[in-house]
């Protein structure tokens, strides 16, 4: 896999026996010796530990030395509530185009003195050159940093033996704690829909940390297979699939993710890219939306498959985003685009290799989220 | 027993052959979820008539022989793990009667298909 990069913890996944696959210019584990089924189910069971060191860190600063003056800034570029974000809380955001599209999704920490900011590994370059042209702060990419997760109902346990201050935290909330000497940068976050911890550690001790969390009973590795089997029954979307350019927030079902300040009437109204779509689309509606789909038989449908009305005739209404089997609910899942005057119970047509099989309009999640709010 | 390049095994028993999908095969395909079989009937040798559906991805069986299916393994529909935990007993996909036994020759032996798969 020539001109791939590789992750600090890259020897310790061969050791562990992944099979490496090319995402997102990274060369990463999609599963262990498990298998898919059973690391999705373990993270679901006990505690799962993810490499996510693929994606980017970044830090974010004005001048001022003020995360204040730094969330004012980027709140230029997303429709979120930043300057209302806590110290010590992290948010949930996305960088939207002119359009009203979404360029990508992000997290973001107040840190005090700076915003901690961390965006998907295939959008990376294009968001820092996106910060730098649009704003007068100074963007750092950190990239002496591993990232991973700790995900799943034994998550808070096992990381606790070694940063006892963790329990402590509350969903979305970040904290610095110290392992072995070694800073760490803790939220209480993922992309599972479990309670659990997103950890940077200094790329030097990444091996024997994750080495100390893998010792444990409860924690197993877990691949981007099951991390993807995991978000999808959280209802989670994946940037270019579930949301793109195209999808404006609103359509993707992420308005929660728009505060009252940055809406119609709030007290820093509009002022990002695409807002008259987006508040638009907040006043009146959106013409389609994401929705979950259940598929009544056994048969996984997949991202791509085309969406009709009817059993028979008529042209696609949507297209499934993505789709698969969801091993904790034990039946297909999958997210679609769809007319938004579609109700939820509604039964629309998935076409499989030239039949049309029955799925129902349903809420998501598949599988409820059990974060410690 | 005979080997395809699709990865089937092709085991005779009496006037009729069973077809399922080799342990190197199922291992590749990871945990499957969901298999689609077809209904007994004649089919063309090549013609897709099973469907595997894994955590990861679809994937099709193709009549390996011209010639009529006789039986379906029905077990597989309700619990297509069978194919991860047995995939040369348990998980037999289903059984034809060839329209020329001899064509089975041109599959390969064992030594054969370890070979292609190193």
């Amino acid at each position: 896999m020539a001109d791939l990069m590789r992750t600090g913890l890259y020897d310790l996944h061969i050791r562990l026996g992944a099979k490496m696959v090319p995402f997102a210019g990274y060369e990463m584990p999609v599963q262990y010796p498990l298998g898919v089924l059973k690391e999705h189910l373990h993270a679901r069971a006990a505690a799962g530990l993810f490499d996510v060191s693929h994606m980017g860190q970044v830090i974010v600063r004005a001048a001022s030395g003020r995360a204040g003056d730094a969330a004012a800034a980027l709140e230029a570029l997303v429709p979120v509530d930043l300057l209302g974000l806590a110290e010590g809380r992290q948010r949930y955001a996305m960088f939207t185009n002119p359009a009203g599209g979404i360029l990508d999704d992000l997290m973001v920490a107040n840190r005090g003195d700076h915003l901690f900011v961390v965006v998907n590994a295939a959008c990376k370059e294009a968001d820092l050159a996106h910060l730098r042209a649009h704003l007068d702060l100074e963007v750092n990419e950190i990239t002496d940093r591993a990232l991973l997760a700790l995900q799943g109902p034994a998550a808070e346990a096992a990381l606790a033996r070694l940063v006892p201050g963790v329990a402590a935290m509350r969903f979305m909330d970040v904290g610095i704690f110290v392992w072995a000497g070694a800073e760490l940068w803790v939220s209480r976050s993922g992309y599972t829909g479990e309670d659990g911890f997103e950890i940077s550690v200094p790329e030097g001790q990444a091996l024997a940390f994750a080495e100390a969390l893998l010792a444990m009973d409860e924690v197993a590795p877990i691949g981007l297979g099951a991390r993807d089997s995991l978000r999808l029954e959280a209802g989670l979307c994946l940037y270019g699939h579930d949301i793109d350019t195209t999808t404006s927030p609103v359509e993707a079902g992420l308005a929660w993710a728009i505060q009252k300040a940055r809406r119609t009437g709030g007290a820093r109204e509009g002022g990002f890219p695409g807002a008259a779509r987006i508040l638009a689309e907040l006043a009146d509606g959106p013409v389609r939306r994401r929705v979950g789909l259940a598929p009544e038989g056994r048969a996984p449908m997949r991202e791509g498959v085309e969406i009709f009305a009817a059993a028979e005739g008529g042209q696609p209404i949507g297209q499934i985003t993505s789709g698969g089997f969801g091993p904790s609910v034990t039946a297909p899942v999958a997210m679609a685009y769809l007319p938004a005057d579609l109700p939820e119970g509604a039964i629309v047509y998935g076409d499989l290799r030239g039949k049309r099989l029955p799925a129902r309009i349903v809420a998501m999640p598949f599988h409820p989220t059990t974060y410690k709010r | 027993m005979k080997y395809t390049e699709d990865h089937e095994w092709l085991r005779v028993e009496g006037d009729v052959v069973v077809v399922g999908i080799t342990e190197h095969a199922a291992e590749a395909l990871g945990d499957v979820v969901f298999v689609e079989l077809p209904e007994p009937g004649p089919v063309e040798k090549g013609a897709e008539i099973v469907v595997i559906e894994s955590v990861k991805a679809a994937s099709d069986i193709l009549a390996p022989l011209e010639g009529e299916i006789v039986e379906v393994n029905a077990a597989l529909a309700d619990t297509p793990a069978l194919v991860n935990e047995d995939p040369l007993g348990a998980a037999w996909f289903f059984k034809m009667k060839p329209a020329d036994m001899s064509a089975l020759e041109s599959f390969m032996d064992e030594a054969a298909y370890k070979a292609l798969i190193g």
